[in-house]
């Protein structure tokens, strides 16, 4: 009998589907199991910075599916986002909504590490910063009834509506600072291919769209050391920003909903130096779906480097735009990091040839 | 802006081919361009698949985009029909193909999807390959960014490939690519064939049919047109060679299930004896044995 190399083919993936959909519902747990199914709403609700993340990454403003791709992804945002991601990818686009000031969002939070006060004054809202990490055990079992009246603590929706200037705003018109040149149009990064150089507009679509692990990274060797950027957070907001469409009969830009987003300007102090001109202060933005700080602020930090980049030549791997656009991106760096389990037999047999010929000719002096 | 009036008129992903119709134009453009620059790397807005990055999504694209329900799609990996990937992506198509079949025999297939193989028998006038492709680029294992990469290309200027040919030579007395081998095309640019073994290579040269690459995460396209040179980078006292299969005696090793010794060989290594040498191209070797399972 002749030898039949291993084959996987299509039984072996349905088992596999399989064998993760019991995993899913808790099968292998001993005792009372996986317990009830988890309803999307409950994800949506109780683990919405989760939810944020997962629509931030895959680039698509749906709690709802978001929050089913979590449980489908059983809990990897990774893989979640991918789900989102794909979902996303050939939806028709029905229209362009307008660019919208970040001045006119309403806020659930905003606060500024530049100015003691600000105009509109700072408002802490919910926030993680000042949390002591210490386990709550009471909501190891916690009760129904005082999980409900949690929710009704605070009466109606904590977020104001109102025009906040932004803290930049008072920079720019005292002539301190420098702005990131001319506004250029958005660019739709899911239809226009990347080349590089790459418009500033391209570049911050990618972060936006990026891997929040990955931009915090890029963003923390430059404060680190492999930048010299010394960035001040002169704002960061959360709030629900209206979606402006055009109207398809009249053309006239109507309010077709509203998307939580976080946003973020840092300011960082630049210049005195040899052929720098004299100091100033630089921007840099960030600005993504959901309430996703750290993404925000890492994405402005970002932002701020390949400038830089662009102003005097890169000196750091986190200015150089095609090392940060190229690498941020979850999905595409999951995709590749699990493609190795993939068989490589072909090319591993073509290294040996190779390297066993290439010995051969060594050893005989040739 | 995308007027509203445009907007294709089905479901998304429920339309035969799974692309929307703004993605199927866009890369059959660039297919186009990609053969009537021979090698050029076209660079487009590869759509995110049902699969994962990686595992084929460029070459799906191409294949989705130019099929059409009378076509006979063959789809292999690592030479073989039934192994998992292969298994994932023809279910993927097929589902999103209604009307389409596929095949395993190389003559019957009217498009063959692959990754990482050429099929041994000699393709034909009205096929078309298609390739995964991970690495469109052969200047990116001397070159990491792009931009001076594409430049290169423009200027043609391949000075340091050749100078990592050479470096090779005369360190090791042979060019230690083993496979994603470079080659020029129509005497113009040179490509990364994808990794295919150097075995593959020569295939490829004044071939009859149309090699459509797709690299998707890298979002480029392109393409080697049908009778087009394909020559691999070598030097004129240092030709290119191809994987020789040899055993210690130097003599070739033989697939032991159908006795070829013309085609590209999996080593199997076995325990306390010789490895065992089987054809990689599993359709070949089942039809060199006159196809004894009926596949």
């Amino acid at each position: 009998m002749g030898y039949v190399a291993v084959r996987g083919g299509e039984a072996a993936i349905a088992e596999a589907i399989r064998a993760l959909d019991v995993l899913r519902a808790g099968g292998t747990e001993p005792g009372p199991g996986a317990g009830d199914p988890l309803q999307v709403d409950a994800i949506r609700h109780q683990l919405r910075l989760l939810v944020d993340r997962v629509m931030g990454e895959g680039g698509l403003y749906d709690p709802r599916l978001a929050a089913l791709a979590i449980k489908q992804a059983q809990g990897d945002p990774l893989e979640a986002a991918f789900i989102l991601r794909a979902h996303r990818s050939n939806l028709p686009r029905l229209g362009e909504s307008a660019p919208h000031r970040g001045s006119s969002m309403r806020l659930i939070r905003r606060i500024s590490s530049a100015f003691k006060e600000i105009p509109g004054g700072q408002r802490l809202g919910p926030s993680t910063d000042y949390l002591q990490r210490l386990f709550r055990l009471d909501l190891l079992d916690e009760d129904p009834a005082a999980f409900r009246a949690a929710a009704q603590a605070i009466p109606g929706v904590p977020a104001t509506a109102g025009d906040f200037p932004k803290v930049v705003d008072g920079l720019r018109a005292e002539g301190l600072l420098q702005d990131a040149g001319p506004a250029q149009p958005a660019v739709d990064i899911t239809r226009a291919p990347v080349t590089f150089p790459i418009p500033r507009p391209a570049r911050l679509a990618h972060l936006t769209r990026g891997e929040t692990g990955g931009v915090l990274t890029m963003a923390y060797t430059t404060m680190r050391g492999y930048g010299y950027l010394h960035p001040t957070v002169a704002e960061l907001r959360v709030g629900y920003l209206p979606v402006m469409l055009p109207h398809p009969l009249t053309g006239e830009l109507v309010e077709a909903g509203e998307v939580l987003v976080t946003e973020c300007e840092i300011v960082a102090t630049h210049g005195g130096g040899p052929g720098e001109g004299p100091p100033r202060i630089l921007l840099g933005y960030g600005g993504c779906l959901g309430h996703n700080e750290v993404k925000a602020i890492a994405m402005a930090m970002c932002d701020r480097a390949m400038l830089s980049g662009d102003e005097r030549g890169v000196r750091h791997p986190a200015e150089d735009p095609e090392f940060v656009v190229c690498h941020v991106d979850g999905i595409e760096a999951m995709g590749f990091c699990s493609h190795y389990k993939l068989p490589h037999y072909v090319t591993f047999q073509s290294d040996l040839e190779n390297i066993r010929s290439s010995a051969a000719k060594l050893q005989g002096g040739a | 802006m995308t007027p509203t009036s445009d907007v294709p008129q089905t479901n998304p992903g429920t339309q035969f081919g799974f692309l929307d119709d703004f993605a199927v134009r866009e890369i059959r453009r660039g297919l186009l361009k990609a053969l009537a620059i021979p090698g050029y790397q076209v660079p487009y807005a590869s759509r995110e698949m049902p699969i994962a990055r990686g595992f084929g999504t460029g070459g799906m694209q191409i294949t989705l985009a130019i099929a059409t329900p009378e076509d006979r799609l063959k789809v292999i990996d690592q030479g073989a029909d039934d192994s998992v990937n292969a298994v994932s992506l023809r279910r993927f198509i097929a589902a999103s193909c209604p009307e389409l079949s596929t095949v395993t025999r190389t003559p019957e297939a009217t498009i063959i999807q692959t990754r990482h193989r050429v099929p041994e028998r000699p393709l034909v006038t009205g096929q078309i390959m298609v390739y995964q492709v991970p690495y469109p680029d052969p200047l990116q294992i001397v070159e990491p960014s792009e931009a001076k990469r594409r430049a290169s290309h423009a200027h043609g200027d391949y000075a340091r490939l050749w100078v990592k040919l050479y470096e090779d030579v005369v360190r090791f007395r042979e060019v230690a690519i083993s496979n994603r081998y470079p080659a020029r095309v129509a005497g113009r640019y040179v490509i990364d064939p994808s990794p295919i073994p150097r075995w593959d290579l020569p295939k490829l040269h004044r071939s009859p049919v149309a090699h459509l690459f797709g690299a998707g995460r890298e979002k480029k396209l392109y393409a080697v047109p049908p009778f087009t040179n394909v020559v691999p980078l070598a030097f004129d006292d240092v030709p290119f060679e191809v994987e020789r299969f040899h055993d210690a005696a130097g003599k070739r090793n033989r697939c032991q299930r159908c006795g070829a010794d013309d085609t590209f060989l999996d080593e199997i290594p076995l325990t306390g004896q010789a490895s065992r040498w089987q054809c990689n191209d599993q359709d070949r070797c089942s039809e060199n044995l006159g196809y004894p399972n009926g596949a």
